[in-house]
């Protein structure tokens, strides 16, 4: 339900402008009915809303309940992080990856350092590469988790969203024990990683993994085949396959549209063309069709894990490169090239060439991508960070437009929206 | 996934499967990619043979092809770009500028499209140098993609850069009021013109509701029933924002 | 335990105590024990208004779920109208566009009100010293106790509820000004004066002697 926020003198002003009948000769006086031909209300949903997802404001013209035209309004979590960017060396700018799309954390920070190793020119280990391939599918789940949770309570249904919750605490206890942090990750490191999975870290994971597909079931049999559930998303928010490419969709969005567009086969990263996994792909563009999607790469990041974990080689989890990673404390305090080494990386940070770069991931939310444009000096002139979120939310007022007022919370928690990737 | 469901009738459409790439492709995850002197897109030589003088120059870094084209010609480009069914960049991926901290080089505006069945990705840059002779301005390759719309718009916000046929070119990210400037420019302070106290000031005067945009206001049967001055400053047009 | 033997449990340096009665107030019985029992009741039921933005809205999503429950403090019925909430629990970061905002929904909450400012960003403006982030939410809105953590944990939370509950016991009604309501300066709407704002953020560069840019 919409929530008018401003419930001050602003609002009374415009609920006058409202209400007030288009003509009096319609037979009002006399207990006619009167005729009220499209007279159109302006409602406003957030900034505040408990069903934006975030800091997001709706204006709807609505005719009825029906939605005619639909404002969106976005900004209201603007901190201003690409100027920040170019004030901080590149490892430095991690943290603020986390904090972007805060529901995918690792995934940004993998995001991020791919695209620094590939301006520096890095390649990195194979032990490397596989940990990081398991980080960006743990957080894929725990971001499609919050989404299913998010969306069930914005529907009606309140018991998914525990169940979802309960199932991050375990990622989280996971994640805790490896980056030290539940939600903001920083964990990797332009070269590498924060730091190698600790013992027994594998086993936890395998643990999960087994225990996992059971709360995914249990979620199936209640929402998938559920009349309610089917008939609060079926038929809402349809893009076809070119709208949806025209207005740059991309990941659940684009895939449930019948698009089978996913960077992990299409532009691959980390050796995903090795690991045996499908993308789910829908054919209605619809609510539902996303929520399937959704459910389904659930259960494709299970099995993408569980061949990581099988293939986990032993090795350095850091590149031994003493451009961009720091030499281990007995180098540094004893020898004389490893002590400069470490004083520059830490002082000055570590230095790209000249030159730009841009590689997308896939991240839950669509195509992922930080672009960087550096001058040789270790703080970038330019990290343009490509929000998913931002580009698919631009598509609401195509999607909104001739449905019910209670579709359109269904419709836009279907996009499954960050506000810090929006906003930045 | 439960198959009577899919077979039911539910009203909404279905659409056929739209598979990215070429038949018998197999891409793999780049290694060791060369910092210069990577293969050229060959949708280079496609468009100097078509718009000649408007290509500038390419580059090739990192394994991605950019290339330099002419301000008034982006659209053109653009929409040949699209439609043409040897190229087929049917994706636009991102819209930017970048301002370099030599205060001589020119500021660039970038587009990232992507053919997704050709499975190429391909830079555009138009050089917008600081000579205040040239308008901060481009051509708005909405009419290509809609995808544009709110990218351009971060993109004045950010930079004031206008584009020319937006439909709604307003700021997005700060608020319609905002007084201290375009934040990305280099010459913009990390942290504003203004005293911390006089932003704060500024933000709390932005009343975010009195402000509607002139698509909501026009709903409105009681437009003409605002103050003058109300009336005046949004039938003034507020595109270029305040 | 009696009622009586509850009130007259003695000063607050038993750990375990919570309930922080002093003995020695020469106030009536009557005002002591309505005293306790609004206070208790207020304490046990505080109704959050959750306005959470951005990271540490994830982390007050997990404490209120089932692992950290927040039920169990009375807080599970998550009021997001302010017209029915105790509690502004501001859980993230706060952006220059949305300081007017908060700062309508706090005037909208009816007294008796208070505020959590979770997190670093709400706290100072956390990791965000940038143009765009208001340094600090208590330069718009008063606050009552501020949870530092970039995001604070759940437990983190949870020791701030309670600190806060306890701050609501001690609160008496003989002392009628707590429930004054701090308005900010009209001219220029902030409750820390103009010069006292410019001069707290003066060690960090603020904007116009800022000289620390890049490279």
């Amino acid at each position: 339900m919409a929530t008018l926020v401003g419930e001050s003198g602003k609002k009374t002003r415009m609920v006058e402008m409202e209400i007030k009948p288009r003509s009096l000769e319609s037979g009002f006086a006399g207990g006619m009915e009167p005729e009220f031909e499209g007279e159109h209300m302006l409602i406003n949903i957030g900034p505040q809303h408990p069903a934006t997802h975030g800091v997001l404001r709706l204006v709807l013209e609505l005719d009825g309940e029906t939605v005619v035209r639909c404002i969106p309004h976005v900004g209201y979590l603007h901190c201003g992080f690409e100027k920040i960017g170019e004030y901080r060396q590149y490892n430095q700018i991690i943290p603020w990856t986390d904090r972007e799309d805060y529901l995918n954390s690792m995934g940004n920070n993998v995001a991020f350092v791919l695209g620094a190793e590939r301006l520096f020119g890095i390649e990195i280990t194979e032990r490397c590469t596989v940990l990081r391939v398991i980080a960006m599918e743990l957080s894929r789940i725990i971001s499609h988790l919050v989404w299913l949770g998010t969306t069930c309570i914005d529907i009606g249904a309140f018991t998914p969203f525990l169940w979802s919750f309960q199932e991050r605490e375990n990622v989280y206890k996971l994640l805790e024990g490896w980056t030290g942090a539940r939600l903001t990750t920083s964990g990797t490191r332009v070269g590498g990683m924060i730091a190698d999975v600790p013992d027994g870290w594998v086993d936890g994971l395998k643990g999960f993994l087994e225990r996992f597909p059971k709360t995914l079931d249990q979620c199936d049999r209640m929402l998938t085949r559920n009349a309610i559930w089917v008939g609060r998303t079926v038929g809402l928010g349809v893009m076809s396959p070119e709208e949806a490419m025209n207005y740059g969709l991309s990941g659940p969005m684009l895939r449930a549209s019948g698009v089978a567009y996913d960077v992990r086969k299409d532009f691959p990263y980390l050796d995903y063309e090795t690991y045996d996994f499908d993308v789910p792909v829908g054919t209605n563009g619809d609510v539902y069709d996303r929520f399937l999607v959704r459910q389904q790469e659930l259960r494709e990041s299970v099995r993408i894990l569980e061949q990581a974990v099988k293939r986990l080689p032993d090795g350095p989890v850091n590149v031994d490169d003493p451009r961009v990673i720091l030499p281990s404390k007995t180098k540094a305090t004893s020898e004389m090239e490893s002590m400069i080494h470490h004083f520059k990386l830490v002082m000055e940070g570590p230095r790209p060439p000249i030159g730009e770069t841009y590689v997308p991931i896939e991240s839950p939310k669509g195509e992922k991508g930080y672009y960087f444009v550096s001058d040789g000096t270790a703080k970038p002139v330019r990290w343009r960070i490509r929000p998913p979120s931002y580009v698919n939310l631009s598509a609401i007022p195509k999607m909104v437009e001739g449905h019910l007022l209670s579709d359109v919370i269904a419709i836009n928690a279907s996009i499954d929206i960050v506000m810090g990737e929006i906003d930045r | 996934m439960s198959s009577d469901l899919e077979t039911q009738d539910h009203g909404a459409p279905t659409f056929a499967i739209v598979m990215p790439g070429q038949p018998g492709d197999n891409p793999t995850t780049p290694k060791n990619v060369p910092h210069k002197g990577g293969a050229v897109n060959p949708s280079v030589d496609d468009l100097r043979v078509k718009f000649g003088a408007a290509i500038g120059r390419h580059e090739v870094g990192w394994g991605e092809t950019t290339v330099y084209v002419e301000r008034t010609k982006v659209r053109e480009i653009c929409a040949w770009l699209q439609s043409d069914p040897s190229q087929s960049y049917e994706y636009l991926s991102d819209v930017t500028a970048v301002e370099y901290r030599d205060q001589v080089r020119p500021i660039e505006v970038v587009w990232h499209i992507r053919s997704l069945k050709f499975r190429r990705f391909l830079r555009l840059k138009v050089e917008l140098p600081k000579d205040g002779k040239t308008p901060l301005d481009v051509p708005s390759v909405w009419p290509v993609w809609k995808g544009a719309d709110w990218l351009e718009r971060e993109c004045y916000d950010m930079f004031g850069i206008t584009f020319a046929e937006h439909p709604d070119l307003r700021r997005i990210l700060l608020w319609e009021q905002y007084k201290e400037g375009f934040p990305l420019r280099k010459d913009f302070p990390l942290r504003g013109r203004f005293s911390r106290a006089e932003q704060l000031k500024n933000a709390l005067a932005a009343d975010p509701e009195a402000r509607y945009s002139m698509e909501e206001i026009s709903v409105l049967e009681a437009f003409t029933d605002l103050p003058a001055d109300m009336r005046k400053r949004l039938g003034g047009g507020e595109k270029v924002g305040e | 335990m009696g009622l009586k033997e509850l009130m007259n449990k003695g000063s607050g340096t038993d750990p375990k105590l919570v309930y922080d009665y002093d003995p020695d107030s020469n106030q009536p019985f009557v005002t002591t024990s309505l005293d306790f029992l609004v206070n208790w009741g207020r304490a046990n039921s505080l109704w959050p208004m959750p306005f959470g933005t951005a990271c540490c809205a994830i982390e007050f999503m997990a404490s209120a779920a089932s692992h950290f429950d927040l039920a169990r403090f009375g807080m599970e019925r998550m009021s997001f109208s302010p017209r029915q909430s105790d509690v502004l629990i501001c859980a993230g970061r706060v952006p220059f566009k949305l300081a007017p905002v908060i700062r309508r929904i706090y005037q909208q909450m009816p007294q008796p009100k208070w505020v959590i400012s979770m997190g670093a960003c709400a706290s100072t403006g956390g990791m965000f010293d940038s143009y765009a982030v208001v340094q600090g939410i208590d330069t718009i809105i008063p606050v009552d106790v501020y949870v530092p953590g970039c995001p604070p944990r759940p437990e983190g939370l949870i020791y701030g509820i309670m600190m806060l509950q306890k701050k609501v016991r001690e609160e008496r009604m003989s002392n009628e000004s707590i429930r004054d309501e701090m308005m900010p300066d009209p001219l220029s709407q902030l409750y820390i004066p103009a010069s006292r704002i410019d001069e707290l953020s003066e060690p960090f560069g603020n904007s116009v002697h800022q000289t620390r840019s890049a490279p």
